[in-house]
């Protein structure tokens, strides 16, 4: 016969065997969902060091449908390249706090700039932009004057903007505005003027 | 046998039925169009417990005025005057205090209210209270006396002919491959001739075989040398000649669709040269409801994609145009899916004056119109345009309509705002140009849809062209 007290203490390791069962079942299913709703939003390059410098970003507010230059003091490494990329990431970063003049979708961001002669950038967007950008017309053409305007703005020797999401060509930005031609500066200069101009 | 050997096996036949059914479905979606005297369309069959379904609301809507009341299971859906009953899990349907025994138990989704395609041939003549022709496999209704037929007759001149004579005009897609020319009627209500396969005393063009598919005809022309087709009285006639297709419209790059094109009803297509006189009758505005079938827009709510109010919109459009004598046609009628260089090689194809673009949104309120924004684009040569800027010399008649637009929209009050916009296809048409983008007068995206609200805007739209309509006619291509 197996003594009292022994059952007693199987029976009591037994229930707190499942207890913790349940609870480690619990706190990996609040983990997976923790991870799930809250996607990396940190930008993938490390934020640039050193002195300041005075640069203009050209915001859109979808109220209103506006676009507005807004001076900013912000690090900038000395490479063209690097400047480009941390201009827009901080101009990403600007759409991805809150509150937000223009809301992008979670998880955002700026890959890549690249420069290539003569005077054609090449600004490579994160599926996550793209995927999760509202859809509009004039929604879409902010983001893209935006983007131009700002980089033009601030980094000299800029005549042609191309637009990739993850390093491959895309139709539309969220089913608008084009993504297959090469933007002319200059033309985008003109959209920018009427996107300044209160409606 | 071990657990996790019999999850890998359930995981496995999951993963090989999923397989199956993925790569065993069809790449486009089943398709049922309807033909009436009101209006030509096609709506999206849906699938419930292996039977076919349709949509009632979106069947039935561009016929006449419906309406939908939904409580808990019971959907009560009213056409015109005509009233029918549905309870959800039943097959039995009431109309006009009449019992009609459909094949398969009414689906309510959403308050959307989903009848079995075999059900229709009982339900809808007492509802619209005018006698059907439904074909089943085919996927096509007729409403009344609509049916197209037509002739063929191959001649023995040199080159070899196929005179094909139709009812009224037509407007298939036509494509070519070697041996054969394909003509599919989406939404022409053309019939089959008496037979099936047509034979032809020809060497050239020794067959014809007719086919109802997927809610549209096709007519596949047998032939043993390049043939091309071109349209003549008006849409009523198409000619197949037995000859060496002629090179590809210099607008269009190489890369770029040209097999695929669809002649718009009296379209340019015709082999007679174009005068002032013969233009009156062409096409005058081309209207493009953007988005369709697989590529919905925006969703504007969480059941409305704006791919159906570019269209309802886009119809109200063409009524309203040619209620004013300027004859419209519509690059889709239906909700299908149009890539940018279809719609502007179509739009391009048809000789219109002017294209417009409709686009809808729940962000803002008001219209914006926009005017391509030229992207970066390859020098012209000559007669060959560069396909990406081939809206430059038309860009200041496209302002100057949009602007014509903005002063009709502002005289009814309605907020307006004019941009231009890196938006396709405008950049690559070869005519005055412009997108307008709707959206709801208030917070109220209902009014979207609202018949109200939209026959404001577009009689706005249209007297804004109709104001400029000299000026446009004068540089049609």
């Amino acid at each position: 016969m197996i003594p009292r007290h022994l059952l007693i203490a199987v029976a009591a390791l037994g229930i707190m065997a499942s207890g913790m069962s349940l609870y480690v079942w619990r706190v990996r299913g609040t983990v997976a969902q923790t991870a799930a709703i809250s996607p990396n939003t940190q930008p993938v390059a490390p934020p640039a060091a050193g002195p300041t410098e005075q640069v203009t970003l050209y915001v859109a507010y979808d109220d209103g449908g506006m676009l507005r230059p807004r001076p900013a003091r912000i690090p900038l490494p000395s490479g063209r390249q690097e400047r480009a990329e941390e201009l827009l990431r901080t101009l990403v970063a600007i759409y991805l706090g809150k509150p937000s003049p223009h809301v992008l979708g979670a998880g955002s961001e700026i890959r890549g700039v690249y420069l290539a002669d003569p005077g054609l950038a090449v600004i490579d967007l994160n599926a996550a932009f793209a995927n999760g950008h509202r859809s509009g017309v004039l929604v879409e053409e902010l983001t893209l004057a935006s983007l131009v305007a700002t980089l033009a703005a601030n980094v000299p020797a800029i005549a042609r903007v191309k637009i990739l999401v993850d390093g491959k060509e895309r139709d539309s930005l969220a089913g608008h505005v084009d993504l297959t031609a090469f933007y002319d500066v200059s033309r985008v200069d003109q959209l920018v003027t009427q996107l300044t101009i209160e409606p | 046998m071990p657990y996790s050997f019999r999850s890998s096996l359930v995981l496995l036949r999951f993963v090989a039925l999923a397989s199956l059914l993925v790569f065993s479905s069809p790449s486009s979606p089943k398709q049922f169009s309807v033909y009436s005297k009101t209006a030509n369309y096609s709506v999206v069959v849906v699938e419930r417990n292996n039977t076919d379904y349709l949509g009632l609301l979106e069947l039935l809507e561009p016929l006449g005025t419906v309406s939908v009341k939904a409580n808990g299971g019971h959907w009560t859906f009213r056409y015109n005057d005509v009233e029918a009953d549905f309870v959800a899990g039943r097959m039995r349907a009431r109309v006009r205090g009449s019992d009609i025994d459909l094949p398969a138990a009414f689906v309510l989704e959403n308050n959307r209210g989903l009848v079995p395609t075999s059900g229709l041939g009982a339900l809808l003549p007492p509802m619209l209270g005018s006698p059907i022709t439904l074909n089943l496999s085919g996927r096509r209704l007729f409403v009344g006396d609509v049916a197209i037929h037509f002739t063929a007759v191959a001649t023995k001149t040199v080159p070899p002919k196929l005179v094909m004579n139709f009812g009224s005009p037509v407007n298939p897609m036509i494509a070519t491959e070697p041996g054969k020319l394909e003509m599919m009627f989406a939404h022409d209500p053309v019939v089959a001739p008496g037979s099936q396969t047509l034979t032809f005393d020809s060497k050239a063009i020794p067959s014809a075989t007719f086919e109802e598919t997927n809610g549209m005809a096709k007519l596949l022309v047998t032939t043993t040398v390049p043939a091309m087709a071109n349209f003549s009285n008006d849409g009523r006639t198409i000619t197949i000649t037995a000859a060496a297709p002629p090179a590809p419209p210099p607008s269009l790059p190489p890369s770029r669709p040209t097999a695929r094109l669809t002649a718009p009803p009296s379209a340019a297509a015709s082999s007679e040269p174009k005068t002032s006189a013969s233009a009156a009758t062409h096409v005058f505005v081309v209207i493009d409801p953007a988005h369709g079938g697989d590529e919905s827009g925006a969703a504007l709510t969480d059941q409305l994609p704006e791919k159906n109010v570019t269209l309802a919109f886009a119809r109200r459009l063409r009524t309203l145009f040619d209620l004013r004598g300027l004859n419209a046609w519509m690059v889709r009628d239906g909700d299908l899916t149009l890539s940018p260089d279809q719609r502007a090689a179509m739009g391009n194809a048809s000789g219109a004056a002017i294209y417009i673009a409709v686009h809808a949104t729940s962000e803002d309120n008001g219209v914006r119109l926009y005017t391509a924004l030229m992207p970066s684009g390859g020098p012209n040569q000559g007669w060959f345009l560069d396909w990406e800027t081939a809206q430059s010399s038309f860009e200041g008649l496209s302002q100057t309509a949009a602007a014509s637009v903005a002063t009709g929209l502002e005289s009814k009050q309605v907020s307006v705002r004019s941009l231009s916009a890196p938006l396709r296809p405008l950049n690559n048409l070869v005519m005055a140009a412009f997108a307008i983008e709707i959206g709801p007068a208030s917070r109220d995206v209902s009014q979207l849809s609202s018949p109200e609200y939209q026959l404001r805007l577009g009689e706005a739209v249209v007297s804004g062209v109709a104001d400029i309509s000299d000026q446009l006619d004068a540089h049609r291509k």
